[in-house]
């Protein structure tokens, strides 16, 4: 709290609700540094995955195994719970509760289904002998891509609550607030979800 | 080993009679515990501490319950130490009496404990108590957030210690190498202990530094620039940032050795195309910024009691500043000084090894500045200033050992030696761990309201210097002769005497911690003669002497007005230390709350039963965490005011305090 509170870009909400200025000023720049945090551990394993993913220990290989079409539908439906996401922020600034509800169970709805895509890919992967016990390289395809899932099922989850806290107690300023902060961890897992389609699926296609 | 579906691989095995000093050890901490609990049972102490303590939100509170935690474990930890001391002084062309593996859990516990339930615990419940205070601030940021930090890593401590009474602890050292760690090799729950507990206190270190980033950033008192933060606050808001940035490294290396030994994955293992490379350089990319997230803390401890007892102000305070900085950043380029021997080329090596040399710049200049800062001072020999004091001599010659191991050429000598043993107790021990007794015999009076016993303390000081270089001396001889590190016995006669003479300073150091513990109950004993509330008893510059001793809940009934640095000592030269309104309003504060106990439990639980693979019991476990978080984001009233007669009735008895004082002194 100094003079001038510095604001963060892109939650500078103050001017449409000066009373939430202040609160979502700490709570957000909190979450922004876990954010980074996590952003860390996606990193290593991103390393990780590239450093492995050529011990296939005689194993099949990336190139004999991704199936481009499929990573790209779930990229699109990622994407687009991304942007019905945003329309759920816009209905939150102006206040429209039905709006809100409506665009958050529609990105519930398509976080479901990316959570299905992968888990279809997985067990057909399985199928072909593909698990993650199979090699190095693997064992750190599965984790990157099930920490990334297991981070969209905790969103699905969020937005579950979400929803029942705004049954419950309407758009209060916590809910608002929370459902901000549950805003950028949506959009983040979008970028995460593009590098592993930079760095996992494209090169596959590549070779 | 049979698992059953209702208690996992847990059996009556897991008791240790595998040799009589595990199972006495075993015993000391059941009995010990049973004891604490009966004692507090009969003082019927459980709904005081469960009121004002356990679900407490209070930043100050928790504060002293980590530096509570630290202690505990640093006994434990110690204990460790004296064992493997007096094994390797008898364990000549003899066994000793320990068995290897034995003696191994005992290094992997010491290490384990020493830095992640010791050093970490004892810095953040000093910055944790500190830094509100220096800032102006009410609270940190998210005070129950803070409170469930401490209980993740109160459970951690308490896996650990679990681990000595049912089952055993990992053989792997604290930095845990694969393959060693992996089933093959370790197929005993020890790693999978250490997995866990390192898992569970990791989140709770995690957001306990997000935490302390977002007070520092935020919640400074209005009109505090940043650079008119006190120089602890800085070095907390480094070591913060590092711990945002670099825990990840453990919680990535970790993870996967469990999902290794747990799922059968190959990250790490010899076949199936693992990588162990990969975890020496995750380890370290973490592990190198872990030696900074502890030493940095210690050098803001420092840099408070230096110029306080100096009487001047701190020199070269830009500077200084700057110096964190620089080695907050540099920090993440030397991991790979870990492993120069494990086959980088030559040139990598020399990469490394230069970044090296060039961290131990900023340190070498903060040298100076503390030099300069007692340079034709008044200097004042309270016990915060003897550990300060010996510190900075002991440390620089930690300091040229460990630009000796940076030498890529020379650390082929040295890797793995006690060399290397006594090069880091020469950091951690002058550098963090006097650090953390200097602040600790610095701000015990703020937390209480009485002093430690300076007698007392000083026999303490006298035996711990003297002990640490009796104990770690000997080490760098034995490393020139090639003695390997993590040795339970050995056959060359002419090393004996050094351990022996390790062996000594060890027990020296007991003694120290033998009158650190009779200082603290001495000084609790003489406190009606003591105590003083008016809350300045050193003379100190920043604003954590500005309240009174112990300080209120709310820290400050109106928030300090703030345009320099050292806030209080320009009060104070201003003629206007204290303000007293004639008007005070109520204060809005967190409500008490047991979700981070119930969370800590919880996840204990989880580990434990993670460990012993008994998965009904982690599966409702790990339900119950995610039930307790969802259920917490419910709550509504969350807050309490806490009423303007109150604060008015504390402020105007602490006023009265600071009066007689002056008149005392006048
Ligand atoms: C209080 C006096 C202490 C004594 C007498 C002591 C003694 C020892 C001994 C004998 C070892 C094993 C050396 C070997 O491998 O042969 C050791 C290892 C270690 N100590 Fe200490 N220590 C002390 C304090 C500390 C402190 C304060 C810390 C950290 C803050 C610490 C951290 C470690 C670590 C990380 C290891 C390496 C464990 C491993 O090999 O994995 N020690 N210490
Ligand atoms: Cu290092």
């Amino acid at each position: 709290m100094t003079d001038q509170p510095n604001q963060h870009p892109g939650i500078n909400i103050s001017h449409a609700r000066p009373e939430d200025g202040r609160h979502t000023e700490v709570t957000v720049f909190g979450f922004w540094t876990f954010l980074m945090s996590d952003a860390i551990i996606f990193a290593l394993l991103f390393a990780t995955y590239a450093t492995m993913v050529n011990r296939t220990a005689g194993g099949p290989t990336a190139a004999e195994l991704f199936d481009i079409t499929n990573a790209f539908i779930e990229t699109i439906v990622l994407l687009a719970s991304s942007f019905t996401f945003g329309m759920g922020a816009v209905a939150l600034k102006e206040g429209r509760v039905g709006g809100v509800r409506l665009w958050l169970v529609v990105s519930l709805v398509l976080g479901l289904v990316f959570i299905g895509l992968e888990l279809r890919e997985f067990a057909g992967l399985a199928a072909r002998g593909a698990t993650a016990q199979a090699s190095g390289f693997l064992s750190s395809f599965y984790v990157l891509l099930s920490t990334h899932g297991l981070h969209v099922l905790f969103g699905c989850l969020w937005i579950v609550v979400m929803l029942a806290q705004i049954s419950v107690f309407g758009l209060n300023r916590q809910v608002r607030s929370r459902i901000l902060r549950l805003g950028l961890f949506w959009h983040f897992l979008d970028l995460v979800w593009i590098v592993i389609f930079t760095v996992v699926y494209l090169p596959a296609v590549a070779t | 080993m049979n698992t059953s579906m209702l208690l996992g691989k847990l059996s009556l095995d897991a008791l240790p009679f595998y040799s009589p000093i595990a199972a006495a050890g075993a015993a000391v901490i059941v009995f010990g515990g049973l004891g604490v609990i009966a004692l507090i049972t009969w003082l019927r102490a459980w709904p005081y501490l469960w009121r004002e303590w356990f679900t407490s939100t209070d930043h100050k509170k928790i504060g002293m319950m980590y530096v509570g935690l630290a202690l505990v474990m640093l006994m434990r930890g110690f204990v460790d130490a004296l064992m493997m001391r007096a094994q390797q002084a008898m364990a000549m062309n003899a066994e000793g009496y320990l068995t290897p593996d034995h003696f191994q859990q005992i290094f992997s516990s010491h290490g384990t404990i020493m830095i992640f339930f010791m050093a970490m615990p004892f810095l953040f419940g000093l910055m944790n108590y500190v830094v509100p205070l220096q800032l102006g601030a009410r609270d940190v940021a998210f005070p129950l957030m803070n409170a469930i930090s401490f209980w993740l890593t109160a459970a951690g401590a308490a896996l650990v210690m679990v681990s000595l009474v049912i089952g055993v602890f990992s053989t792997g050292g604290w930095s845990g190498y694969p393959p060693y760690t992996e089933l093959s090799y370790s197929p005993t729950v020890g790693v999978d202990y250490w997995i866990m507990a390192l898992l569970v206190s990791g989140v709770g270190t995690t957001l306990g530094a997000i935490n302390l980033v977002v007070t520092i950033y935020k919640m400074r008192a209005p009109g505090m620039k940043l650079m008119q933060m006190p120089l602890f606050c800085w070095t907390a808001l480094c070591a913060s940032l590092l711990a945002v940035f670099a825990l990840p490294g453990l919680t990535v290396a970790a993870g996967l050795l469990g999902l290794d030994r747990y799922l059968g994955m190959h990250f790490f293992t010899n076949d199936g195309g693992g990588n162990v490379m990969n975890y020496a350089n995750l380890f370290w990319i973490f592990g190198h910024p872990e030696v900074y997230i502890l030493i940095l803390p210690a050098f803001g401890i420092f840099s408070s009691v230096i110029p306080t007892f100096s009487q001047k102000k701190l020199f070269g305070y830009n500077v200084l500043v700057y110096a964190t900085m620089c080695i907050a950043v540099l920090s993440f380029t030397v991991w790979l000084h870990h492993f120069f021997t494990m086959g980088a080329d030559a040139n990598v090596n020399a990469f490394f090894g230069i970044m090296t040399m060039v961290i131990a710049v900023p340190t070498g200049v903060k040298v100076y500045d503390w030099i300069l800062t007692m340079f034709r001072g008044r200097l004042r020999f309270d016990t915060p200033m003897l550990w300060s004091i010996a510190f900075i001599v002991t440390f620089v010659i930690g300091g040229m050992t460990g630009v000796i191991l940076a030498i890529p050429p020379l650390d082929y000598v040295f890797h793995n030696t006690l060399f290397l043993i006594a090069h880091f107790h020469n950091m951690l021990i002058p550098g963090v761990l006097f650090g953390l007794f200097a602040g600790y015999a610095y701000w015990f009076p703020k937390a209480t309201g009485f002093p430690l016993d300076e007698a007392w303390g000083r026999r303490a000081f006298i035996f711990w210097v003297v002990g640490f270089y009796l104990a770690f001396m000997p080490l760098y001889a034995l490393g020139f002769t090639g003695a390997p590190r993590r040795m339970a016995y050995y056959d060359q006669p002419e090393w004996q005497i050094y351990f022996v003479i390790a062996a000594i300073g060890a027990l020296s150091v007991l003694a120290g911690i033998i009158c650190q513990v009779i200082q603290l109950v001495v000084s609790i004993r003489n406190r009606d003669r003591t105590t003083s509330f008016a809350g300045d008893p050193w003379g100190g510059q920043t604003l954590e002497w500005a309240t009174s001793s112990p300080p209120p809940e709310y820290n400050f009934a109106v928030l300090p007005r703030v345009n320099s640095l050292d806030a209080f000592e320009e009060a104070k030269e201003s003629g206007q230390p204290y303000v007293w309104p004639e008007k005070y309003d109520p204060i809005e504060v967190p409500r008490n709350s047991m979700t981070g106990v119930l969370l800590g439990g919880t996840s204990f639980v989880l580990g434990f039963a993670a460990v012993w693979h008994i998965w009904w019991l982690a599966a409702l476990s790990l339900l119950g965490v995610i039930g307790i978080v969802i259920a917490r984001s419910f709550a509504t009233d969350t807050t309490r005011f806490i009423s303007a007669d109150e604060v008015k009735a504390h402020e105007s008895r602490w006023r009265t305090a600071v009066l007689a004082q002056g008149k005392a002194s006048s």
